[in-house]
């Protein structure tokens, strides 16, 4: 399927791109990696009159952590930041989902901004920002925004992003010590999207369970995070039981779409086991964080 | 149409493209360069595997607007023409094909891949090709061509003579 007709726009400043949403609004789409939104194009489901292709802009690329925050340009890609020690010591959950996105070919054009602002109810990032409560940095002729993760997805491929607005960078609270993390998913095949996804965070001070994030993906048209879950989960210590009724609280209110991958039974079923291996995971990996820690 | 100047397989070229006309298209219809095949055309297949900047891209996931000033390497771009780069003949001697439709997005993918990964196993390799499809093959014999490239580049004993010693 070949592309439909559109004009084309390359600014080449964050400032020149901002002037350009104003003045098209809701008639352009920006155009990051394309590893969504060019399909979206080839099958007529997006038909946007221009292409605000920000590739060219380098100010929205590059990782850094400062006083506890870890920023990510929206423009970063999703193999650079795979690739980023930076990333992989502040951010382990983020390191832990972006191998599973797409294929390789895919992560050398995909971004991370990109992925945050198309909010694909089924991919992996999205998850990981709500369950780490990331915040939004986007920006319009009017100034700076910050909207926190829990009001950023607001549907199926929409999010609270106006559309004179550009998602510029996006920041997550740098993993303290005792952390371990785990991102699960069941996918017929590797690099498809998931039929369900569980993005994992657990902190263990003293044994304990001080600080638990649960937030599936594939299971609702946003990423679902299960507090419940969460709150029978802090102040104690991991054991199977635990975690086998971390699963029944954290499915005990979802009610999953049905397609041709699975009925929505099934996909509560894998989500319960999720939660399971992804506690359990994640828990390791935070004795071991604490043990290596000690020495 | 946008004027763009590309470097593809090492030559300079230059092209009057419209905005919407993505990396595959502008390969095979204004260079000609027709080994980048174009499968599903959205992204799915892996067919249009080329290598831009030294990563492996989908050709058809990206304008070719947006590779200008680039580096592109085709699978023309692998070897002159009629000889066969080292990848290509150890696939050759694996019998990594049948139609032969996919093989170039293969090639390129695992070109990217080799280069990036020399000491890859198998385990390694069935992940980095997961992304390209193949109707004919039944991937086996993709994994053992690719293997076999990696070995002859580590210049471990590999092949028939190895297969002797008992299969997988």
């Amino acid at each position: 399927m070949k592309l439909p007709y559109v004009e084309y726009e390359a600014p080449t400043t964050v400032a020149e791109a901002v002037h350009l949403l104003a003045e098209h609004q809701d008639e352009a789409s920006v155009l990051a990696g394309g590893q969504s939104l060019i399909p979206l194009l080839a099958l007529r489901l997006a038909r946007p009159a221009v292409l605000i292709d920000i590739n060219g802009l380098g100010e929205l690329s590059g990782v850094s952590v400062t006083d506890g925050l870890t920023t990510i340009g929206a423009m970063t890609r999703e193999y650079v930041a795979e690739e980023s020690e930076m990333v992989a010591g502040a951010v382990p959950l983020l390191a832990a989902a972006l191998p599973l996105i797409g294929h390789e070919a895919i992560r050398s054009r995909g971004t991370i901004g990109g992925s945050l602002a198309h909010a694909d109810p089924a991919a992996e990032l999205p998850a990981v920002a709500r369950a780490l409560d990331a915040e939004f940095v986007v920006r319009s002729r009017a100034g700076d925004r910050v909207v926190p993760a829990a009001e950023w997805f607001e549907g199926y491929l929409a999010t609270a992003r106006r559309p004179d607005e550009i998602l510029v960078e996006v920041r997550f609270s740098t993993a303290g010590p005792g952390t371990g993390v785990a991102f699960q998913e069941v996918a017929r095949r590797h690099g498809d999207f998931a039929i369900v996804g569980l993005a994992v965070s657990l902190t263990l001070t003293d044994g304990a369970i001080s600080d638990a994030r649960l937030a599936f993906s594939g299971v609702a048209d946003v990423p679902v995070r299960a507090a419940d879950a969460e709150d029978l989960l802090v102040g104690k210590s991991p054991s199977p039981e635990l975690f086998e009724e971390a699963g029944r609280r954290a499915t005990a209110d979802i009610d999953p779409p049905a397609d041709l991958h699975g009925s929505s039974e099934y996909r509560k079923k894998i989500a319960a086991t999720l939660v399971r291996r992804g506690l359990q995971a994640a828990a390791d990996r935070a004795h071991q964080n604490n043990a290596h820690e000690r020495q | 149409m946008v004027d763009i100047t590309v470097k593809v397989n090492g030559a300079t070229r230059t092209g009057s493209v419209e905005a919407r006309k993505t990396l595959s298209d502008f390969l095979r219809d204004d260079l000609d360069l027709t080994g980048t095949h174009v499968g599903c055309e959205h992204g799915v297949c892996g067919s249009c595997t080329v290598i831009v900047d030294g990563r492996a891209v989908r050709s058809c996931l990206m304008l070719a607007v947006q590779a200008a000033g680039s580096e592109v390497t085709t699978v023309e771009g692998l070897a002159p023409d009629g000889a066969l780069g080292a990848l290509q003949q150890a696939m050759w001697d694996s019998h990594s094909f049948q139609c032969g439709f996919c093989t170039p997005g293969f090639v390129m993918q695992a070109t990217a891949f080799l280069s990036a990964h020399p000491d890859a196993g198998e385990q390694e390799i069935r992940e980095a090709l997961s992304g390209n499809i193949c109707r004919c093959t039944g991937y086996q014999s993709i994994i053992d061509g690719v293997l076999l490239a990696a070995h002859r580049s580590r210049e471990i004993p590999c092949g028939r003579e190895a297969d002797r010693g008992g299969r997988r």
